[in-house]
Protein backbone atom coordinates (compact mmCIF):
# COMPACT_ATOMS: atom_id res chain seq x y z
CA UNK A 1 0.00 0.00 0.00
CA UNK A 2 1.49 3.20 -0.93
CA UNK A 3 1.87 6.08 1.73
CA UNK A 4 -0.50 8.38 -0.07
CA UNK A 5 -3.54 5.27 0.15
CA UNK A 6 -2.33 4.61 3.43
CA UNK A 7 -3.09 8.15 4.33
CA UNK A 8 -6.25 8.41 2.63
CA UNK A 9 -7.66 5.46 4.37
CA UNK A 10 -6.29 7.40 7.71
CA UNK A 11 -7.91 10.47 7.55
CA UNK A 12 -11.42 8.73 7.45
CA UNK A 13 -10.97 5.91 9.40
CA UNK A 14 -9.34 8.01 12.52
CA UNK A 15 -12.39 10.58 12.45
CA UNK A 16 -14.40 7.67 12.29
CA UNK A 17 -12.82 6.26 15.59
CA UNK A 18 -12.20 9.34 17.44
CA UNK A 19 -15.60 10.21 17.02
CA UNK A 20 -16.95 7.18 18.77
CA UNK A 21 -14.62 7.42 21.52
CA UNK A 22 -15.47 10.94 22.19
CA UNK A 23 -19.04 9.50 22.78
CA UNK A 24 -18.04 6.74 24.50
CA UNK A 25 -16.18 9.25 27.14
CA UNK A 26 -18.55 12.04 27.10
CA UNK A 27 -20.98 9.23 28.23
CA UNK A 28 -18.86 8.69 31.64
CA UNK A 29 -19.50 10.31 35.07
CA UNK A 30 -18.36 13.75 35.13
CA UNK A 31 -15.14 14.55 35.87
CA UNK A 32 -14.81 14.66 39.65
CA UNK A 33 -18.19 13.06 40.23
CA UNK A 34 -16.88 9.26 40.19
CA UNK A 35 -16.80 7.69 43.47
CA UNK A 36 -15.34 4.41 43.10
CA UNK A 37 -16.13 2.08 45.37
CA UNK A 38 -12.88 0.36 46.27
CA UNK A 39 -10.84 3.78 46.50
CA UNK A 40 -13.47 5.10 48.77
CA UNK A 41 -12.93 2.13 51.04
CA UNK A 42 -9.37 1.94 50.41
CA UNK A 43 -8.76 5.44 51.42
CA UNK A 44 -10.47 4.67 55.24
CA UNK A 45 -9.16 1.44 55.73
CA UNK A 46 -5.64 1.15 54.77
CA UNK A 47 -3.92 3.39 57.74
CA UNK A 48 -6.05 1.38 60.37
CA UNK A 49 -5.73 -2.28 59.27
CA UNK A 50 -2.17 -2.07 57.77
CA UNK A 51 -0.51 0.98 58.89
CA UNK A 52 0.38 2.54 55.88
CA UNK A 53 0.38 6.29 54.74
CA UNK A 54 0.65 5.73 51.14
CA UNK A 55 -2.54 4.14 49.65
CA UNK A 56 -0.91 3.73 46.77
CA UNK A 57 1.84 1.93 47.66
CA UNK A 58 -0.51 -0.16 49.63
CA UNK A 59 -2.60 -1.39 47.16
CA UNK A 60 0.33 -2.35 44.83
CA UNK A 61 2.52 -4.17 47.33
CA UNK A 62 -0.12 -5.89 49.48
CA UNK A 63 -3.50 -5.54 48.43
CA UNK A 64 -2.56 -6.20 44.87
CA UNK A 65 0.59 -7.94 45.79
CA UNK A 66 0.18 -10.87 43.83
CA UNK A 67 -0.77 -8.94 40.46
CA UNK A 68 2.53 -6.96 41.27
CA UNK A 69 4.41 -10.16 41.27
CA UNK A 70 3.24 -10.62 37.73
CA UNK A 71 4.21 -6.99 36.46
CA UNK A 72 7.80 -7.46 37.92
CA UNK A 73 7.96 -10.60 35.88
CA UNK A 74 6.89 -8.67 32.80
CA UNK A 75 9.50 -6.45 32.78
CA UNK A 76 12.00 -9.22 34.05
CA UNK A 77 10.54 -11.20 30.37
CA UNK A 78 11.01 -7.68 28.51
CA UNK A 79 14.93 -7.64 30.04
CA UNK A 80 15.90 -10.94 28.53
CA UNK A 81 13.81 -10.39 25.42
CA UNK A 82 15.96 -6.81 24.70
CA UNK A 83 19.19 -8.97 26.37
CA UNK A 84 18.36 -12.07 23.67
CA UNK A 85 17.49 -9.79 20.45
CA UNK A 86 20.75 -7.62 21.15
CA UNK A 87 23.22 -10.07 21.48
CA UNK A 88 26.04 -10.58 18.84
CA UNK A 89 27.51 -13.80 18.62
CA UNK A 90 31.22 -13.99 18.70
CA UNK A 91 31.36 -9.73 19.05
CA UNK A 92 34.44 -8.99 19.95
CA UNK A 93 34.34 -7.10 23.42
CA UNK A 94 33.73 -3.22 23.07
CA UNK A 95 36.96 -1.23 22.86
CA UNK A 96 36.55 0.93 25.49
CA UNK A 97 36.60 4.60 24.16
CA UNK A 98 38.70 7.30 25.23
CA UNK A 99 35.30 9.62 25.55
CA UNK A 100 35.78 11.34 29.03
CA UNK A 101 33.68 14.62 29.31
CA UNK A 102 36.18 17.12 28.54
CA UNK A 103 34.48 20.32 31.06
CA UNK A 104 36.13 19.53 34.68
CA UNK A 105 33.10 21.59 35.99
CA UNK A 106 30.47 19.06 34.31
CA UNK A 107 32.68 15.96 35.34
CA UNK A 108 32.73 17.69 39.13
CA UNK A 109 29.28 19.27 39.23
CA UNK A 110 28.08 15.62 37.54
CA UNK A 111 29.84 13.56 39.90
CA UNK A 112 28.42 15.30 42.76
CA UNK A 113 24.74 15.13 41.48
CA UNK A 114 25.51 10.88 40.93
CA UNK A 115 25.37 11.10 44.93
CA UNK A 116 22.50 13.58 45.74
CA UNK A 117 20.34 11.70 42.76
CA UNK A 118 21.02 8.01 44.20
CA UNK A 119 20.59 9.49 47.85
CA UNK A 120 16.97 10.67 46.89
CA UNK A 121 16.31 7.71 44.98
CA UNK A 122 17.22 5.34 47.57
CA UNK A 123 14.75 7.55 50.09
CA UNK A 124 11.97 7.29 47.29
CA UNK A 125 12.10 3.42 47.77
CA UNK A 126 12.39 3.06 51.25
CA UNK A 127 10.02 5.66 52.10
CA UNK A 128 7.40 4.63 49.28
CA UNK A 129 4.61 3.57 52.34
CA UNK A 130 4.78 6.79 54.01
CA UNK A 131 5.37 9.63 51.68
CA UNK A 132 5.13 9.41 47.89
CA UNK A 133 7.27 6.75 46.33
CA UNK A 134 7.69 3.18 46.23
CA UNK A 135 9.73 0.15 44.56
CA UNK A 136 8.85 1.15 41.10
CA UNK A 137 9.24 4.92 40.91
CA UNK A 138 12.53 4.75 43.22
CA UNK A 139 13.83 2.00 40.96
CA UNK A 140 13.47 3.75 38.40
CA UNK A 141 14.72 6.86 39.47
CA UNK A 142 18.36 4.84 41.34
CA UNK A 143 18.57 3.57 37.34
CA UNK A 144 18.56 7.44 35.70
CA UNK A 145 21.41 8.09 38.61
CA UNK A 146 23.49 5.63 37.62
CA UNK A 147 23.22 6.34 34.10
CA UNK A 148 24.19 9.80 34.79
CA UNK A 149 28.01 8.12 35.33
CA UNK A 150 28.22 7.71 31.62
CA UNK A 151 26.89 11.14 30.69
CA UNK A 152 29.04 13.16 32.81
CA UNK A 153 32.29 11.11 32.62
CA UNK A 154 32.97 7.77 29.88
CA UNK A 155 32.11 4.90 28.99
CA UNK A 156 35.12 3.24 31.14
CA UNK A 157 33.53 4.79 34.23
CA UNK A 158 30.36 3.43 33.36
CA UNK A 159 31.04 -0.13 32.41
CA UNK A 160 32.59 0.04 35.76
CA UNK A 161 29.49 0.68 37.46
CA UNK A 162 27.05 -1.15 35.44
CA UNK A 163 28.86 -4.48 34.72
CA UNK A 164 26.95 -7.76 34.03
CA UNK A 165 28.83 -8.79 37.06
CA UNK A 166 26.84 -6.28 39.13
CA UNK A 167 23.55 -5.84 37.70
CA UNK A 168 23.16 -9.81 37.32
CA UNK A 169 22.90 -10.63 41.30
CA UNK A 170 20.47 -7.76 41.90
CA UNK A 171 18.27 -8.41 38.44
CA UNK A 172 18.28 -11.94 40.05
CA UNK A 173 17.68 -11.27 44.11
CA UNK A 174 15.14 -8.66 42.67
CA UNK A 175 12.97 -10.99 40.76
CA UNK A 176 13.44 -13.72 43.02
CA UNK A 177 13.43 -12.26 46.39
CA UNK A 178 9.43 -10.91 45.79
CA UNK A 179 8.95 -15.33 45.46
CA UNK A 180 10.79 -15.73 47.80
CA UNK A 181 9.00 -13.35 50.43
CA UNK A 182 5.24 -15.00 49.13
CA UNK A 183 6.81 -18.01 49.51
CA UNK A 184 7.69 -18.05 52.71
CA UNK A 185 4.17 -17.20 54.12
CA UNK A 186 3.30 -20.79 52.46
CA UNK A 187 5.74 -22.55 54.15
CA UNK A 188 4.24 -21.02 57.72
CA UNK A 189 0.65 -22.75 56.40
CA UNK A 190 -0.53 -18.92 55.52
CA UNK A 191 -1.79 -17.94 52.34
CA UNK A 192 0.63 -16.41 49.33
CA UNK A 193 2.27 -13.29 50.42
CA UNK A 194 0.97 -12.80 53.83
CA UNK A 195 1.94 -10.37 55.81
CA UNK A 196 3.80 -12.58 58.47
CA UNK A 197 5.66 -9.53 60.38
CA UNK A 198 2.52 -7.56 61.08
CA UNK A 199 1.63 -4.02 60.33
CA UNK A 200 4.76 -2.23 62.06
CA UNK A 201 4.27 1.09 63.40
CA UNK A 202 2.59 4.05 61.22
CA UNK A 203 5.06 6.30 59.69
CA UNK A 204 8.07 4.20 59.87
CA UNK A 205 10.39 2.57 57.70
CA UNK A 206 8.99 -0.39 58.88
CA UNK A 207 5.00 0.18 58.48
CA UNK A 208 3.44 -2.46 56.16
CA UNK A 209 5.65 -5.42 57.69
CA UNK A 210 7.37 -7.71 54.88
CA UNK A 211 5.38 -5.40 52.23
CA UNK A 212 8.68 -3.63 52.95
CA UNK A 213 10.65 -6.02 51.95
CA UNK A 214 8.18 -6.79 48.89
CA UNK A 215 8.85 -3.06 47.92
CA UNK A 216 12.90 -3.42 48.34
CA UNK A 217 12.91 -6.08 45.97
CA UNK A 218 10.70 -4.49 43.16
CA UNK A 219 13.11 -1.43 43.94
CA UNK A 220 16.06 -3.63 43.08
CA UNK A 221 14.55 -5.14 40.32
CA UNK A 222 13.11 -2.47 38.43
CA UNK A 223 16.58 -0.60 39.04
CA UNK A 224 18.49 -3.56 37.96
CA UNK A 225 16.18 -3.98 35.11
CA UNK A 226 16.46 -0.39 33.58
CA UNK A 227 20.33 -0.39 34.07
CA UNK A 228 20.78 -3.94 32.06
CA UNK A 229 18.62 -2.34 29.30
CA UNK A 230 21.08 1.31 29.18
CA UNK A 231 23.84 -1.39 28.76
CA UNK A 232 22.56 -2.97 25.90
CA UNK A 233 22.02 0.01 24.30
CA UNK A 234 24.83 1.76 25.40
CA UNK A 235 27.00 -0.61 23.60
CA UNK A 236 25.27 -0.81 20.74
CA UNK A 237 26.42 2.68 20.16
CA UNK A 238 29.40 2.44 21.38
CA UNK A 239 30.52 -0.81 19.63
CA UNK A 240 29.74 0.78 16.01
CA UNK A 241 31.61 4.15 17.22
CA UNK A 242 34.63 2.37 17.90
CA UNK A 243 34.70 0.57 14.60
CA UNK A 244 33.58 3.80 12.74
CA UNK A 245 36.75 5.17 14.40
CA UNK A 246 39.24 2.42 13.65
CA UNK A 247 38.20 3.24 9.85
CA UNK A 248 38.65 6.70 9.95
CA UNK B 1 -16.54 21.99 31.05
CA UNK B 2 -16.30 19.03 32.49
CA UNK B 3 -15.68 16.13 30.63
CA UNK B 4 -12.28 17.84 29.15
CA UNK B 5 -9.80 15.70 30.81
CA UNK B 6 -11.36 12.98 29.05
CA UNK B 7 -11.43 14.16 25.83
CA UNK B 8 -7.76 15.36 26.51
CA UNK B 9 -7.19 11.77 26.85
CA UNK B 10 -9.02 11.01 23.40
CA UNK B 11 -7.54 13.85 21.70
CA UNK B 12 -3.74 12.27 22.89
CA UNK B 13 -4.84 8.63 21.79
CA UNK B 14 -5.57 9.36 18.07
CA UNK B 15 -3.17 11.97 17.32
CA UNK B 16 -0.37 9.25 18.91
CA UNK B 17 -2.15 6.73 15.95
CA UNK B 18 -2.05 9.50 13.03
CA UNK B 19 1.77 9.58 14.14
CA UNK B 20 2.62 5.11 14.06
CA UNK B 21 0.36 5.43 10.74
CA UNK B 22 2.15 8.72 8.77
CA UNK B 23 5.70 6.92 10.55
CA UNK B 24 8.96 8.05 8.33
CA UNK B 25 11.34 6.15 11.40
CA UNK B 26 11.02 3.48 13.42
CA UNK B 27 12.13 5.15 16.67
CA UNK B 28 9.74 8.08 15.96
CA UNK B 29 7.28 5.02 15.62
CA UNK B 30 7.56 3.34 19.01
CA UNK B 31 7.77 7.51 20.19
CA UNK B 32 4.16 7.63 18.77
CA UNK B 33 3.10 4.32 20.08
CA UNK B 34 3.82 5.38 23.73
CA UNK B 35 2.20 8.60 22.80
CA UNK B 36 -0.95 6.56 22.23
CA UNK B 37 -0.63 4.69 25.72
CA UNK B 38 -0.54 7.65 27.34
CA UNK B 39 -3.69 8.32 26.78
CA UNK B 40 -4.39 5.72 28.67
CA UNK B 41 -2.51 7.66 32.08
CA UNK B 42 -4.71 10.67 31.62
CA UNK B 43 -7.81 8.83 31.33
CA UNK B 44 -7.33 6.37 34.55
CA UNK B 45 -6.20 9.50 36.20
CA UNK B 46 -9.45 11.73 35.40
CA UNK B 47 -11.30 8.96 35.78
CA UNK B 48 -10.19 8.96 39.53
CA UNK B 49 -10.45 12.41 40.40
CA UNK B 50 -12.71 13.38 43.22
CA UNK B 51 -13.90 17.08 43.65
CA UNK B 52 -11.74 18.82 45.65
CA UNK B 53 -9.94 15.23 46.96
CA UNK B 54 -6.13 15.55 47.91
CA UNK B 55 -3.95 12.61 47.19
CA UNK B 56 -4.76 9.46 48.94
CA UNK B 57 -1.87 9.67 51.27
CA UNK B 58 -2.65 10.34 54.93
CA UNK B 59 0.64 11.85 56.14
CA UNK B 60 -0.41 14.24 58.53
CA UNK B 61 -3.68 14.90 57.23
CA UNK B 62 -6.88 13.52 58.78
CA UNK B 63 -8.01 10.16 57.99
CA UNK B 64 -11.25 10.44 56.10
CA UNK B 65 -10.31 13.32 54.27
CA UNK B 66 -11.49 13.66 50.65
CA UNK B 67 -8.74 11.53 48.21
CA UNK B 68 -8.89 10.87 44.94
CA UNK B 69 -9.34 6.59 44.37
CA UNK B 70 -5.97 5.29 44.66
CA UNK B 71 -6.76 1.93 42.76
CA UNK B 72 -6.75 3.66 39.40
CA UNK B 73 -3.06 5.23 40.15
CA UNK B 74 -1.97 2.08 41.12
CA UNK B 75 -3.13 0.46 37.80
CA UNK B 76 -1.54 3.73 36.10
CA UNK B 77 1.88 2.30 37.53
CA UNK B 78 1.58 -1.18 36.03
CA UNK B 79 0.24 0.42 32.65
CA UNK B 80 3.98 2.63 32.39
CA UNK B 81 5.41 -0.47 33.54
CA UNK B 82 4.36 -2.12 30.61
CA UNK B 83 4.67 0.53 28.24
CA UNK B 84 8.77 0.92 29.10
CA UNK B 85 8.97 -2.86 28.41
CA UNK B 86 6.73 -2.37 24.90
CA UNK B 87 9.24 0.51 24.37
CA UNK B 88 12.68 -1.55 24.84
CA UNK B 89 11.60 -4.55 23.02
CA UNK B 90 10.88 -2.20 19.91
CA UNK B 91 13.47 -0.08 19.72
CA UNK B 92 15.72 -3.30 20.23
CA UNK B 93 13.85 -4.92 16.91
CA UNK B 94 14.55 -1.68 15.36
CA UNK B 95 18.31 -1.75 15.92
CA UNK B 96 18.07 -5.13 14.26
CA UNK B 97 16.55 -3.89 11.41
CA UNK B 98 18.47 -1.58 11.05
CA UNK B 99 21.75 -3.93 11.73
CA UNK B 100 20.05 -6.01 8.81
CA UNK B 101 18.45 -3.97 6.28
CA UNK B 102 20.55 -0.24 7.01
CA UNK B 103 16.86 1.68 7.40
CA UNK B 104 15.02 2.64 9.49
CA UNK B 105 12.00 3.76 7.37
CA UNK B 106 8.95 1.92 7.22
CA UNK B 107 8.10 2.00 3.49
CA UNK B 108 11.27 0.84 2.83
CA UNK B 109 10.99 -2.01 4.88
CA UNK B 110 9.31 -5.06 2.09
CA UNK B 111 8.81 -7.24 5.00
CA UNK B 112 6.45 -4.90 6.71
CA UNK B 113 4.30 -4.25 3.68
CA UNK B 114 1.18 -6.33 3.70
Amino acid sequence: MSRQIRIAVLVPALGLFGFLLAWALVGLPHFGDYRGPYGYVLDRVVLPERHMTNVVTAVVFDYRGFDTMGEEFILFAAVVGVVLLLRQGGREEPDRLNDSVGSDGVRIGGTLAVGACVLVSLWLISYGFVTPGGGFQGGAALASSVLLVFLVSSHKAWSGVASDRVLDPFEGVGAGGYVVIGLGALIGGLPFLTNVLGPGSVGTLFSGGSAAFVNWSAGMEVAAANLVLFTEFIDEYVVPLAKGDAAG
Amino acid sequence: MSVLPYLVAGWICVIGLYGIVTSKHLIHLALCLTVTQSSTYVLLLAVGYVKGGGPPIFKGVKLGTTAVDPVVQSLTLTDIVVSVTVLALILALALDVHDELDTMDPDKIVELQG
